[in-house]
């Protein structure tokens, strides 16, 4: 055993144990016929038969397959798949430009005080004051973070943020006259933001990154004309580098009348510390689940709130939270605004959530989060750029871009070194994206984990690198030590099966 | 493997020329970085396309990548049975992994191509 194994605790492989961790069948292959969750009374109202309400070819007399099953079965299901999962309340969880860090709990007590969490969206307004005001401050909050002028906290995902950013800078450039045709979208960009664009019926040109991995402002000089009508950045960008000719580029943008977008995904970096706004960003989105705390879980519910600068406020998605004396109200009267994103009023338990995040830490609380989540990164980066190629050798931000080519000689790829990992009980990283980085891994730590995890990680990283060298097949059948060991990815993709099929099954 | 006779793209798209008929795949290199493709989209046969315009787009477990049209024409052919087995592109890259043929519009356009020497430049320089 190293030295380094030694001083940061046990990196052996397999450091689960084989404890009761059930296979699970399908809750389509279990039950009985006749058996039931619970018994409901008797119906003390005359009962209606369904003939009576609907026509015949929408009746059927059962349903194919449908399971049958008592509680307990539902709930152990449930539980034992869940001991199938892995989640950031299990460990560490690196994957880059997700900003997977823990979510304390206190957020969770929040959002759960019966005024927010048995709120109703079509509750009179007297009576939700606290939940308006909640809104209305958690805008402020955003706003002076981001140095914006005023946040939407309509969009329900950073995705439809994208999306509600580009229909603001449309509606603006079309009330100027013409909405323009183009959108410049940096090589090293997330896939959503060519996409969002496009679905906002822009042509998406791409600007190459420098060979400092960072956008030159010259290069965005050449592309720009009077039929660009923005620029989507990300800053700090993916290869978690700060762009530090962003004020000289939106300067260039603007000179043309152009508007300047910030995927606001990496902000946990710069929280703080520095302000989009200032920066000369029009508009940007948050990711509440990433910088601000709201759980990632499965998918969502999430929030992507939309910062924007004042001349584009009058375009906001209704309604808006104002005040008016000492109350609180929904404002819907915005002749201009792009209409509604998402029923209501967003994912409210979601911004209860980001609320309590911010209100917790403070703003010398929110500082330390980037601080802290910067200099794990380059913990991260410095330990490991001996054994891992490292692409883009600088300071970096709150993440770090390593790649394969040394390991490649040995015929092993980032796919297996990923996949490496798990036997290692660590979740993987961020692999092959940014796409401007062959075979990238992208390690983000964030500020929430200790030094040790730290210290494992890397000394699993580095064992993983020897074995690479000495045992090359090990990672290539990896993972080893999981409920299911490597999948067949390509055939999943070619031949997707998609449906049950099993005993009882009388679909096609 | 780069085929003498062909023309590249720096997108990694090949070009062969029979006439006024170009023949379009991606090439060895661009197949083996996507790795295993599972899936390909096609342009429509008739539709126009200008030189390095996208004209569809290949998916591997890793990436989606888009494909570039090396030279400006209308879509004479497409190879259709990629739709059910886009591994052809990795078994065969230059031959049953074709993916288009256009009607060559302007011959010209050739010269903003790389030969294949070229393209084994290219590659050797990105590969740093």
């Amino acid at each position: 055993m190293t030295e380094e194994v030694q001083r940061s605790g046990d990196v052996e492989e397999g450091v689960g144990t084989p404890g009761l961790i059930f296979n699970e069948p399908l809750l389509f292959d279990q039950g009985s016929k006749g058996r039931v969750g619970c018994t409901l009374p008797e119906c003390d109202v005359p009962e209606l038969k369904p003939e009576r309400l609907l026509p015949k070819k929408l009746l059927r007399q059962d349903i194919p397959g449908f399971p049958e099953l008592s509680e307990v079965e539902v709930v152990r299901h449930f539980t034992r798949l869940s001991q199938h999962n892995y989640g950031v309340d299990l460990g560490f969880y690196p994957l880059g430009s997700c900003t997977m860090k823990y979510n304390p709990k206190i957020n969770e007590e929040v959002w759960r005080l019966p005024g927010f969490s048995r709120a109703h969206p079509y509750q009179p307004q007297s009576l939700i004051q606290g939940a308006l005001e909640l809104m209305y401050e958690l805008e402020a909050l955003l706003a002076e973070i981001s140095g914006m002028d005023r946040v939407s906290l309509q969009p329900a995902a950073g995705a439809q943020g994208e999306i509600l950013g580009m229909m603001l800078i449309r509606a603006y450039l079309e009330s100027q006259g013409r909405p323009r045709k183009r959108v410049l979208v940096p090589d090293s960009s997330h896939g959503t933001n060519p996409a969002s664009a496009a679905i906002c019926g822009y042509q998406c040109v791409q600007i190459k990154s420098g060979p400092r991995g960072r956008i030159e402002s010259q290069a965005v000089a050449d592309a720009m004309d009077e039929d660009v009508a923005a620029i989507m950045i990300t800053n700090p960008n993916t290869l978690g580098l700060f762009e530090d000719q962003i004020a000289e580029i939106a300067k260039i943008v603007h000179a043309k009348g152009g508007q300047v977008y910030c995927d606001g995904a990496n902000l946990n970096a710069i929280i703080g510390i520095s302000r989009p706004g200032d920066m000369g960003v029009d508009v940007l989105h948050f990711n509440m689940h990433k910088t601000f705390a709201v759980p990632h879980g499965g998918g969502g519910p999430g929030a992507g709130p939309v910062g924007l600068k004042a001349h584009l406020a009058p375009f906001m998605p209704i309604p808006v939270v104002e005040k008016k004396g000492k109350r609180f109200v929904l404002n819907e009267d915005l002749p201009s605004s792009v209409g509604k994103v998402r029923a209501f009023y967003g994912n409210f338990a979601a911004l209860v959530r980001a609320y309590a995040y911010i209100r917790s830490l403070g703003p010398s609380g929110l500082r330390r989060v980037a601080e802290v989540a910067v200099l794990n990164a380059n913990y991260i980066m410095s330990r490991l750029k001996d054994t891992y190629h490292l692409p883009y050798d600088k300071f970096c931000k709150h993440e770090c871009v390593f790649s394969d080519a040394r390991q490649a000689p040995h015929g092993i790829q980032t796919l297996d070194i990923a996949k490496r990992l798990m036997d290692y009980g660590f979740h993987p990283p961020t692999i092959y994206f940014p796409l401007i980085v062959r075979g990238a891994m992208m390690i983000e730590p964030t500020e929430t984990e200790t030094k040790e995890t730290l210290d494992q990680f890397i000394a699993a990283m580095k064992r993983i690198a020897e074995e690479a060298e000495r045992d090359p097949e090990l990672l290539r059948s990896a993972p080893h030590k999981t409920k299911v060991s490597r999948l067949d990815e390509v055939k999943a993709a070619r031949q997707p099966n998609l449906r049950w099929r099993g005993k009882g099954s009388r679909l096609p | 493997m780069v085929p003498e006779g062909l023309y590249y793209t720096k997108a990694h798209e090949w070009v062969k020329v029979e006439g006024d008929r170009g023949q379009i795949g991606i090439t060895d290199f661009a197949q083996s970085q996507l790795g295993d493709i599972v899936f390909a989209e096609l342009p429509q046969v008739g539709r126009s396309l200008r030189q390095m315009e996208p004209f569809g787009v290949v998916e591997s477990v890793k990436a989606v990548s888009d494909l570039y049209c090396p030279l400006t024409g209308d879509v004479l052919e497409v190879n259709s049975s990629l739709e059910s087995h886009p591994e052809q592109i990795n078994a065969d890259p230059y031959g049953g992994g074709w993916i288009i043929a256009v009607k060559i519009a302007d011959p010209n356009e050739l010269k903003n191509l790389m030969t294949a020497d070229e393209y084994r430049a290219f590659l050797a320089a990105e590969d740093h």
